[in-house]
């Protein structure tokens, strides 16, 4: 038996997500299969093939994958899920709306937001907004898993595993893609970053988003990220929002400006290594979850911290 | 279905999302005696959109559903004064996985027949994130998650759904599974009287064994536990000491 994992690529570029899965995948000591669904595959494929710990890349390419739809990509991982004792997927957008949908067609529960694997079918995941981890043991004999890729170390690279190419199956017929709006941006992959600066309602204004924190993302060569009530107001786009219905991060460095520390944003950063916060009210929440706090006005403090970086 | 449409709006049973859970001393579970309860967020959402659905004329009929034990019936009351038509209590005692409830929800569907599901992207409590996309799955129909935007046009439901680094517009043919994202809509608020009107409207009990199947947990819990802990925040007095303990003590900055 082996693994499958989901890989996720964009521009033909694969997402750091498949090494950490191909990482977190060696405790099961079984020959690990990374599956590419899209269209032009090539560049992707080659990646992955060479991530060390890859046995073999499957890549069906079909011009109606180019935007994959769960519909199909269920059907193409039930198409050869029961080979498999283990599919794993990244616990973002993509792995949320694929994975269930598979471990339905292969009647197992999923086990989602895997942050910690104990043993071979033993997971640690965040419950309750992150309030409670709990620990959970799997019974199916296919373990369907999303993991928190940012808590697995990258496998090496230096591989050159082998690349199969599989027959697409018919497109779905129940749902078609229409259009796709992606936020361009010149910073890092919010996802991924290695440094995030992250605005709240605090900073009032669209406007104010950008001038206060866009030359501190510059200089820190940041990702921006965002809370709900910033991009509730319009302030930020959803994309950039963090925390229990956006995008979890956990970069080296997280600096929370004007932002309250609501839990449901807590969720979204707290395997940040260091956290900065800068808040004028000394009793907001977020300093009990940061390394650094300073009391500060933000329209002060943060041109001044921009200025003190070189 | 066409010019009649239905809609079914699964609607769940949680600790109010204001409520910090604790931990039993013995870490086997949270605490749950006594914590305020409420619908999921989500299913708010989910609830505003049908009602939505139903003033601007494409809706004829919102049917709410919970599974659950008889106290999940509070969340169907909710759903009851936000405007729902009919609310069916599918009771259940049993400790409910994403699995088993789409297993039983998927029945009902078959049962009632509505052009639509709307399901909340997640339920706050688990944070599973699963149920909707199961049904879709079992039901073999087509899945719109995370949605924030829907328009019905020409027999399918036209929605905008969240991806990586932004989203895309897809169509899914009705009948249809669709998750709903905090931005759908900003839900109604529940009036009072609204309230007490809907302690009168009937709430149709089926028991979920009628339907026969398993829905025993596939996961068992082994513990729960806090969270690992965080260190002490240090204070910094000004932005120059910030910058010199994240360059010289955290080792961020070069
Ligand atoms: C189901 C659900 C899901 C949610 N999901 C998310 C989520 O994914 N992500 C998320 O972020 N939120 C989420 N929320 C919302 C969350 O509960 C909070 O409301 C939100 O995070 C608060 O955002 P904020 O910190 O920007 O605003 P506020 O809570 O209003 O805090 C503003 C902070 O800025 C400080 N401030 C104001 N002016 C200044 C100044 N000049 N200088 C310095 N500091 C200043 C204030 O002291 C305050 O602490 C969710 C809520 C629910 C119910
Ligand atoms: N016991 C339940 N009763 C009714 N609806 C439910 C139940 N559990 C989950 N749901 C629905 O499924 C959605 C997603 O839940 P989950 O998969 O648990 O995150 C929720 O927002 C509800 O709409």
């Amino acid at each position: 038996m082996s693994v499958l994992i989901l890989a996720e690529h964009e521009n033909q570029k694969l997402k750091p997500s498949v090494a950490q899965l191909v990482n977190a995948a060696q405790c099961w000591k079984q020959t690990v299969h990374v599956l590419l669904v899209g269209n032009d595959l090539a560049a992707a494929a080659q990646g992955a093939a060479a991530i060390t710990g890859v046995a073999s890349v499957m890549c069906v390419e079909a011009p109606h994958l180019q935007h994959p739809l769960a519909e199909d990509v269920a059907n193409i991982i039930v198409g050869m899920g029961r080979e498999y004792s283990v599919i794993l997927a990244a616990h973002s957008a993509f792995g949320r709306n694929v994975l269930p949908r598979a471990a339905a067609l292969l009647d197992v529960e999923m086990v989602g937001n895997v942050v910690e694997i104990q043993a071979p079918a033993t997971y640690v995941r965040p419950i309750y907004v992150g309030n409670v981890f709990a620990t959970v043991r799997s019974k199916d004999p296919i373990q369907v898993v999303t993991l928190r890729a940012s808590r697995f170390d990258m496998a090496d690279i230096g591989n050159n595993a082998e690349i199969v190419n599989l027959a697409p199956p018919p497109a779905s017929a129940k749902t078609r893609w229409l259009s796709e709006i992606r936020n361009q941006s010149d910073r890092p992959e919010l996802g991924s970053a290695s440094v995030v600066v992250s605005g709240g309602r605090s900073l009032g204004s669209a406007e104010n988003f950008e001038s206060v924190l866009a030359p501190l993302a510059a200089k820190l060569h940041s990702a921006l990220g965002a809370t709900r009530s910033a991009v509730d107001a319009g302030f930020a786009p959803n994309d950039i929002q963090i925390g229990q219905t956006g995008t979890v991060v956990a970069p080296e460095l997280y600096i929370a400006v004007g932002i309250s520390g609501a839990v449901q944003h807590t969720a979204g950063m707290q395997d940040s290594k260091i956290v900065v916060a800068i808040n004028h009210d000394p009793d907001a929440s977020i300093f009990q979850m940061a390394d650094y706090g300073l009391i500060a006005d933000l329209f002060e403090a943060v041109p001044a911290l921009t200025a003190a970086l070189p | 279905m066409g010019d009649l449409m239905k809609l079914l709006v699964a609607v769940k049973r949680v600790v109010d999302y204001n409520i910090k859970v604790h931990i039993k001393p013995d870490g086997s579970n949270v605490e749950l005696a006594g914590a305020r309860m409420s619908i999921n967020p989500f299913d708010e959402n989910a609830m505003e959109e049908a009602m939505r659905l139903k003033e601007i004329g494409v809706a004829t009929e919102v049917v709410a559903v919970t599974v659950g034990t008889a106290a999940a019936q509070d969340v169907l009351r909710h759903a009851l004064a936000m405007g729902a038509d009919r609310a069916i209590l599918l009771e259940s005692a049993d400790v409910l996985e994403p699995l088993g409830v789409a297993k039983l929800l998927k029945i009902l569907v078959e049962r009632e027949q509505p052009s639509l599901v709307l399901l909340g992207k997640q339920s706050i409590d688990d944070d599973t994130c699963q149920t909707g996309q199961m049904l879709a799955a079992l039901l073999d129909y087509g899945q719109g998650a995370f949605i924030s935007t829907l328009n019905i046009e020409n027999g399918e439901a036209v929605v905008t759904r969240e991806i990586e680094g932004g989203t895309e517009k897809i169509a899914v043919a009705l009948p249809a599974v669709l998750t709903t994202d905090l931005r759908l809509n900003e839900p109604r608020y529940v009036k009072l009287p609204n309230l007490m009107m809907a302690k009168k409207k009937p709430i149709q009990t089926i028991s979920a064994a009628e339907f026969g199947i398993d829905v025993s947990p596939r996961l068992a819990l082994v513990k729960v536990a806090d969270p690992p802990a965080r260190k002490a925040c240090a204070m910094v007095n000004n932005v120059q000491e910030l910058v010199e303990k994240l360059r010289s003590e955290a080792r961020v900055l070069p």
